[in-house]
C-alpha cells in the first residue's frame, strides 16, 4: 500500500501547531468567556491592572525608540565599517537572544543593586535604579537589543553599498546620503525590527521581575501582573491580562505580515 | 577634463590589486580599461572616483591633484554595473538627485531633468519608477543621473554587463553616439574586448593589477606588446619556438614573426586568420580534423605533424578551402605572427614530446589569461630537420 505522505505531513504540521498555539490561546479565550467578559473587564479596570498596562506600554515605547536608533547606528557600524573586533562585536550583540532573561536580571542586579558597582554613585546623584522604573527600562532595552539591529543589518548587507556610493559621487553629504538613500532602503527592515522589539518588550518577564521586583502599582508590568494574579488565584485578572497580551501579539504579527507583503511584491 | 594617474597602487591584504599603474586620458577622449575580471580595472576606476583610497600614486583631474578630495567633491560622474538607481525615487527624482543635494533651484532641476531625458531618449518617463523600466532603460537613467551635475569626467564600471546581448549592442552604439555629441572625457571598464574595440578611441589593458599595453584598438590587435595581450584580444594559436639563424622555427615550421625578440626561446602567437591551410596530395605539414562553417567564416581544425593542434579561419568562399576535408593532408603557411621571449625550457623538456591531447580540445585556443604549459611546441631537433624548409 502506498503511504499518503503529503496528507500525512499536512496533518502532522497542522496538529503540531494546533497543540502548541491554537489550543492554549483558545483555552485562555474560553476561560475568559466562561468567567464572563464583564467581570474580566472590571478586573482589568482596577488601578493595579491599569498601572501595569500603562507601565508596559511606556517601557515598550522607550525600548522601541532607543533600540530603533541604536539598532540603525550599530548596524551601519557593524556592516559598513571594518575594524578590529568587528566579528566579536557582531556576535556579542546577539547575546541577549541566547542568555536567559533571569540571568540578565541577576547580572544587572550585581551592577545596580545593593553594594553593586554603580549603586553608590547613582544614589549620590539621587537615582534609584533597582526596583524602580529605570530597572524596567534597562532590563527591557537589554533583552530587545538585537532585533532592530539584526533586521537592519540584514537589509544593509543585502542592498550593498552601490546606492550610497552613487549618492556620494553625486555630491551628497553623509547625512543627505543617509536620509535620502540609506533610510528609505532600510525602512522595511527597520519596521520589522521595531515590531519585533515591541512584541518582545510586551512579553518580557524574567529580567523585569528580578531587576524590577514587580511591586504592585509601582514596577508591576503586564506579565508580572499575570504572575502575581495567578499566585493570588485571581484567575479573572490573570486570564484577562493574558488574553490582552495575546491579542497585542496577534496585532503585532498582523503588522509584521503587512510590512513584509509589499516587499515581496517588489521583487 | 583630462585624467592622469601616476604610479597608482592598491593592496588588499597582501594582494596587489593595482600595481604601479600610470596612464593619461586627454580631454574629451573615450577610453576603455580592458582586462580579465578581477584584474584591478574597477579598483582603478573607483580610486579615480574617490570611492577607494590608493596606497600610493596620484590622481589628477584637469591637471590638478584630487587625492585629498572626498568622492563627493571630485565632481565625477559614476555609472555602476547594476545601475544603483534609487528604487524609491522616480526616474525624474533620480536624475535630479545630484542637483537637489547641491541645492540647485527646483525650476533649474526640472529643466535639466527634461533636457537629460531627451538626451537619453526617455522623454515622458520621469514619473516612472526604476522597477518599471527595462535593464537598458535603467542604465540610461543611471547615465543621465551621473551627467546631471555636469561632472568633469564620466566613469563607467562594466556599464553594459548586466543587460542581455542585444541590448548591450544597442547601448554600445548609443554610448559612442552620445560621446560624439557631448565629448565628455569618459573612462569605462569592460572585460569584453569587442566592447572595448567597438566603443573606445583608445584601450588600456590591465592584467593582474599591471598595465599591459595602451593604444588604439588597431595597435592592440596588430601589435600586442605582450603574450598576454595577444592571447586576450581574440583567438590565437600559441607555440613554443626557437630562433635559429634569424628565423623562428616551430616544430618543423618556419614562422615569419612580425616582431622578433632578442632571445633564443620564444613563444609564437598566431591568429587563426593569419594562417593558410591548403590541400596537398602528399607530405604536407598537418592533417585536417574538422571543417566547421561558422556563419560567414569557416574554421579548420587540424593537427600538425608534431602533434600540436592548429586552428585556422577563412572567409566562407575562400578558394583555399577547395578539397579541404577531414583527414586530408594540408600544407601550412603562416602569414603573420608575433613572438615573445620566454626563459629557456627545462633541460628534460627539450626533447620532443608531442601533445597527446585530442586536437578537438584545442586547449590553447583561449581568449582568457595565459595559462602555463599549454601547447608546447617542441624545441627538439630531430623532427625539425625532417621538416626543414617546409614553408617558403
Amino acid at each position: 500500500m502506498r503511504i499518503p505522505w503529503r496528507p500525512l505531513l499536512f496533518v502532522t504540521v497542522i496538529g503540531y501547531l494546533a497543540a502548541l498555539v491554537l489550543v492554549p490561546v483558545g483555552a485562555i479565550l474560553i476561560r475568559v468567556l466562561a468567567a464572563g467578559l464583564g467581570s474580566v473587564l472590571s478586573e482589568l479596570g482596577r488601578p493595579a491592572a491599569l498601572h501595569a498596562m500603562k507601565l508596559t506600554a511606556i517601557v515598550a515605547t522607550i525600548a522601541v525608540v532607543l533600540n530603533g536608533l541604536f539598532g540603525i547606528v550599530a548596524a551601519l557600524v557593524i556592516v559598513r565599517q571594518r575594524f578590529w573586533g568587528r566579528r566579536l562585536l557582531d556576535t556579542l550583540v546577539d547575546l541577549p537572544l541566547t542568555v536567559s532573561p533571569v540571568m540578565t536580571g541577576l547580572a544587572f542586579l550585581l551592577v545596580f543593586g545593593r553594594s553593586g558597582w554603580l549603586e553608590a554613585p547613582l544614589a549620590a546623584a539621587g537615582w534609584k535604579v533597582t526596583f524602580a522604573f529605570p530597572a524596567l527600562v534597562i532590563a527591557t532595552v537589554f533583552v530587545t537589543l538585537p532585533f532592530t539591529l539584526r533586521e537592519v543589518a540584514g537589509v544593509l548587507v543585502e542592498i550593498g553599498t552601490g546606492d550610497e556610493e552613487a549618492a556620494v559621487t553625486l555630491g551628497a553629504s553623509p547625512w543627505q546620503t543617509f536620509w535620502h538613500v540609506t533610510l528609505p532602503n532600510i525602512k522595511h527592515g527597520l519596521a520589522c525590527g521595531v515590531t519585533l522589539t515591541m512584541a518582545r518588550s510586551l512579553g518580557e518577564f524574567g529580567a523585569v521581575l528580578i531587576l524590577g521586583g514587580a511591586i504592585s502599582g509601582k514596577t508591576q508590568t503586564a506579565t508580572t501582573f499575570i504572575y502575581a494574579a495567578t499566585e493570588e488565584r485571581q484567575e479573572g485578572a490573570a486570564f484577562g491580562m493574558a488574553l490582552l497580551l495575546a491579542l497585542m501579539s496577534m496585532l503585532v504579527l498582523g503588522v509584521l505580515e503587512w510590512l513584509k507583503a509589499p516587499r515581496r511584491k517588489e521583487e | 577634463m583630462s585624467i592622469c594617474i601616476e604610479n597608482l597602487s592598491k593592496h588588499f591584504g597582501g594582494f596587489a590589486a593595482v600595481d604601479n599603474v600610470s596612464f593619461e586620458i586627454a580631454d574629451g577622449e573615450l577610453v576603455a580599461l580592458l582586462g580579465p575580471s578581477g584584474g584591478g580595472k574597477s579598483t582603478i576606476l573607483r580610486i579615480i572616483a574617490g570611492l577607494e583610497d590608493s596606497d600610493g600614486g596620484t590622481v589628477e583631474l584637469g591637471g590638478k591633484r584630487v587625492d585629498h578630495l572626498h568622492a563627493r567633491a571630485r565632481q565625477v560622474g559614476f555609472v555602476f554595473q547594476h545601475y544603483a538607481l534609487f528604487k524609491h525615487m522616480t526616474v525624474g527624482e533620480n536624475i535630479a538627485f545630484g542637483l537637489r543635494v547641491q541645492g540647485v533651484e527646483r525650476s533649474e532641476q526640472r529643466r535639466r531633468v527634461e533636457e537629460l531625458l531627451g538626451l537619453v531618449g526617455l522623454k515622458g518617463y520621469d514619473g516612472r519608477f526604476p522597477h518599471q523600466l527595462s535593464g537598458g532603460q535603467r542604465q540610461r537613467v543611471a547615465l543621465a543621473r551621473a551627467l546631471a551635475p555636469q561632472p568633469r569626467v564620466l566613469l563607467l564600471d562594466e556599464p553594459f554587463g548586466a543587460v542581455d546581448a542585444k541590448v548591450r549592442e544597442e547601448l554600445r552604439r548609443w554610448l559612442r553616439h552620445l560621446h560624439d555629441e557631448l565629448h565628455a572625457t569618459t573612462l569605462f571598464v569592460t572585460h569584453d574586448q569587442e566592447e572595448a574595440f567597438s566603443v573606445a578611441d583608445r584601450v588600456v589593458i590591465i592584467n593582474k593589477g599591471k598595465l599591459e599595453q595602451q593604444g588604439t584598438p588597431l595597435q592592440i590587435l596588430d601589435e600586442p606588446a605582450t603574450e598576454f595581450v595577444a592571447r586576450f584580444v581574440g583567438e590565437v594559436n600559441v607555440y613554443d619556438g626557437i630562433v635559429r639563424g634569424g628565423r623562428i622555427s616551430v616544430g618543423g615550421l618556419f614562422v615569419p614573426a612580425h616582431h622578433q625578440p632578442d632571445s633564443t626561446h620564444v613563444r609564437v602567437v598566431i591568429r587563426p586568420y593569419d594562417i593558410k591551410l591548403f590541400r596537398v596530395e602528399s607530405d604536407g605539414f598537418a592533417v585536417a580534423n574538422r571543417v566547421l562553417p561558422i556563419g560567414d567564416r569557416v574554421r579548420v581544425e587540424a593537427t600538425l605533424h608534431g602533434g600540436q593542434p592548429i586552428i585556422a579561419q577563412f572567409p566562407r568562399r575562400s578558394s583555399l578551402l577547395r578539397g579541404v576535408e577531414p583527414s586530408c593532408r594540408l600544407g601550412v603557411e603562416i602569414t603573420h605572427s608575433r613572438a615573445y621571449a620566454v626563459a629557456a625550457p627545462e633541460p628534460d623538456a627539450g626533447t620532443a614530446v608531442p601533445d597527446q591531447r585530442p586536437p578537438q580540445a584545442a586547449p590553447e585556443m583561449e581568449r582568457g589569461e595565459a595559462r602555463e604549459g599549454e601547447a608546447r611546441g617542441e624545441s627538439g631537433s630531430a623532427r625539425e630537420e625532417s621538416y626543414s624548409e617546409a614553408v617558403s
